[in-house]
């Protein structure tokens, strides 16, 4: 993505900054720094200054109250947070699969010819806009649900609480094939660096040891590449937990919790989404703006973690 | 040579099956864009015309109206955004890489990169808390405001390892001429790195065209030309939004038309950036 040349060589501070240009140069160059930390350290402060109404008001129980209920002011986080959990998981599960597998073909196993234009169709997929993603899955794919995937589960696991109730077509497992198609491209593109990286000695000594091509690509390359690619899935499941409009427009926005993946919910980005505008009182808004915090917080500590394992492999940058 | 062992056999069977299953995945994620592209450029494309891109929306009923304010406002908003994020991420990306060592840079780096894993949602909270409620109405500069924290990661981390990756012997040069820090590092160690740098506010463009969460309670959109960014302005991305969830099919078609806009700035865009990184890693190599 970006050219990582000479990354060895760090720019060595050759000269003092001791006249006047220079100096003022170095003071401009320190406040832009600072202001660009101010922002981000700005963010948190805000979100949490915006959530303490609701801190204060509702505590630490916030997150395991189930009643979402603006006329009464109750508010609990858990149907959003379920919402939200099962949505990232449906989503990563699919996702995580056919990425790896995507991934070992384009590293082992694509001549030139294909690996080259797969990996080009597969990494725009990412440049897709949400809101495209949104509209094409809920005139498209959640019609499909509903007709098609979704009888077809319910014949077969229907017996299964997962799988049973009425199909509206939104819902859970509508917004988990989305966010999957979302993030397949990180988990593909970062995998596949990843495989890449690692030694061709590895390979040769399976190979030379007559292994099938099949063989070194799945017991050794990839229990090698495995941090790495774990971290991949990470850094995807980080995006999936904070997608909000492609989510919000196919998982049919109900504050409930309930075992069908064929039901609608909510999740934590799409209920600010489409409420936040509409929440007339501060306690509300206030609720919302927790909810904010609550997805900052666990983006912060899903990133921080993939990238410590993706560097852990790949080295940094 | 004899014939191979039932278990050699079972093992290449194995292997093909292997293959033709990475194959498969390959082809999802890869069909997976081509189906959606198709979609949209097949439901869209048909709905694109003259007055599309230049009226303004029509009242629910009645036919016709386009998304020109739309495109004015995501011009206008990106345009904005980029004015104020480009001097931002360039200082902090000098910053990193010529005073790059410690624990104040490492920090950066790390708030940096925590800063792109935030979800745009939050990102828009914050635009909402800083600019909205306090002046007690929507703008379009809450939206640039937003826009600009979500190109912020990329430009810094961009700008930081396109000026390391410019030679040190060229700096050395410049400084050894008689040039002050300052002068060696705008005018020749920036102009080296400046395709990459420009790549790098491409995609960050893309990235915050298509961009709709933060837009939500910033922008808020309009239904009128507004130029002004101190008002609530249409975006296109919202308009598809609200559009696609809308019950009337005639705004459902203005929707996919929409989408295909922004499909085609996004893609015109990414694949601009690519083409400009390839010039520019011919030109190094050469």
């Amino acid at each position: 993505m970006t050219p990582s040349t000479g990354s060895d060589g760090a720019f060595r501070r050759v000269a003092r900054f001791v006249s006047p240009v220079d100096r003022g140069f170095a003071a401009i160059v320190y406040g832009g720094s600072f202001l660009f930390a101010l922002l981000i350290v700005g963010l948190f402060v805000e979100l949490v200054l915006g959530s303490w109404p609701s801190i204060v008001a509702f505590g630490p129980s916030f997150i395991w109250k189930s009643s979402w209920d603006p006329i009464t002011s109750k508010f609990g986080a858990l149907p959003m947070i379920y919402g939200t959990v099962v949505t990232s998981f449906i989503g990563i599960a699919l996702a995580g699969f056919v990425g790896i597998m995507a991934a070992v073909f384009l590293a082992d196993f694509a001549p030139r010819w294909l690996a080259a234009p797969l990996s080009f169709l597969i990494e725009l997929l990412a440049a897709v806009p949400s809101v495209v993603y949104g509209l094409w899955g809920l005139f498209v794919l959640s019609p499909f649900v509903r007709t098609a995937i979704g009888p077809l589960l319910q014949k077969v696991l229907g017996w299964t609480p997962l799988f049973s109730g009425p199909i509206y077509g939104v819902g859970l497992l509508t917004a988990g094939i989305i966010l999957a198609l979302m993030i397949v491209p990180t988990v593909t593109a970062i995998s596949r660096d990843v495989i890449a990286a690692i030694p061709r000695d590895l390979r040769e000594a399976s190979m030379a040891l007559g292994s099938t091509k099949w063989e070194m690509a799945t017991r050794v390359v990839l229990p090698a590449a495995k941090v790495g690619i774990f971290g991949a899935c990470i850094l995807a499941l980080g995006r999936a937990l904070g997608e909000t409009i492609a989510v919000t427009m196919v998982i049919g926005n109900r504050p409930e919790i309930s075992a069908s993946l064929f039901a609608p919910s909510y999740t934590l980005a799409s209920v600010i989404a489409n409420e936040f505008t509409e929440a007339t009182t501060s306690i509300y808004i206030s609720a919302l703006i927790e909810l904010g915090l609550i997805l900052f917080v666990v983006s912060v500590i899903v990133n921080a973690l993939a990238r410590l394992m993706i560097w852990s492999v790949r080295g940094s940058t | 040579m004899s014939a191979p062992s039932g278990n050699l056999r079972r093992r290449r069977a194995f292997a093909w099956l292997g293959t033709m299953l990475a194959l498969a995945c390959a082809a999802i994620a890869a069909g997976a864009l081509l189906v959606i592209l198709g979609y949209v450029v097949v439901q869209g494309v048909g709905a694109v015309n003259w007055a599309f891109l230049t009226q303004l929306p029509h009242p629910v009923g009645i036919e016709g109206g386009g998304v020109g304010n739309g495109i004015l406002g995501t011009i206008i908003i990106i345009g904005l955004a980029t004015i104020m994020a480009v001097p931002l991420g360039l200082l902090t990306g000098i910053y990193l890489a010529l005073f790059g060592r410690g624990p104040i840079p490492e920090a950066l780096r790390f708030l940096s990169d925590v800063l792109s894993g935030v979800p745009s949602i939050a990102i828009g909270l914050f635009a909402y808390a800083v600019l909205v409620a306090p002046l007690k109405h929507f703008s379009a500069f809450s939206a640039s405001f937003a826009f600009m924290m979500l190109m912020l990661p990329l430009l810094v981390r961009t700008s930081e390892q396109a000026i390391r990756s410019v030679p040190q012997t060229v700096r050395e040069g410049a400084l050894a001429l008689g040039m002050s820090n300052y002068r060696a590092t705008v005018h020749i160690v920036l102009p080296t790195a400046r395709p990459a740098i420009i790549t790098a506010l491409l995609l960050a463009i893309a990235r915050v065209t298509g961009e709709t969460a933060p837009l939500l309670f910033t922008a808020f959109g309009s239904q009128f030309w507004e130029k002004n960014p101190n008002n609530p302005m249409a975006v296109l991305a919202l308009q598809v939004f609200t559009y696609a969830i809308s019950p009337y099919p005639n705004w459902q078609a203005q929707a996919w038309a929409g989408a295909f806009l922004l499909i085609l700035a996004v893609l015109v865009l990414s694949l601009g950036a690519r083409w400009m990184l390839r010039n520019a890693m011919r030109g190094l190599e050469t």
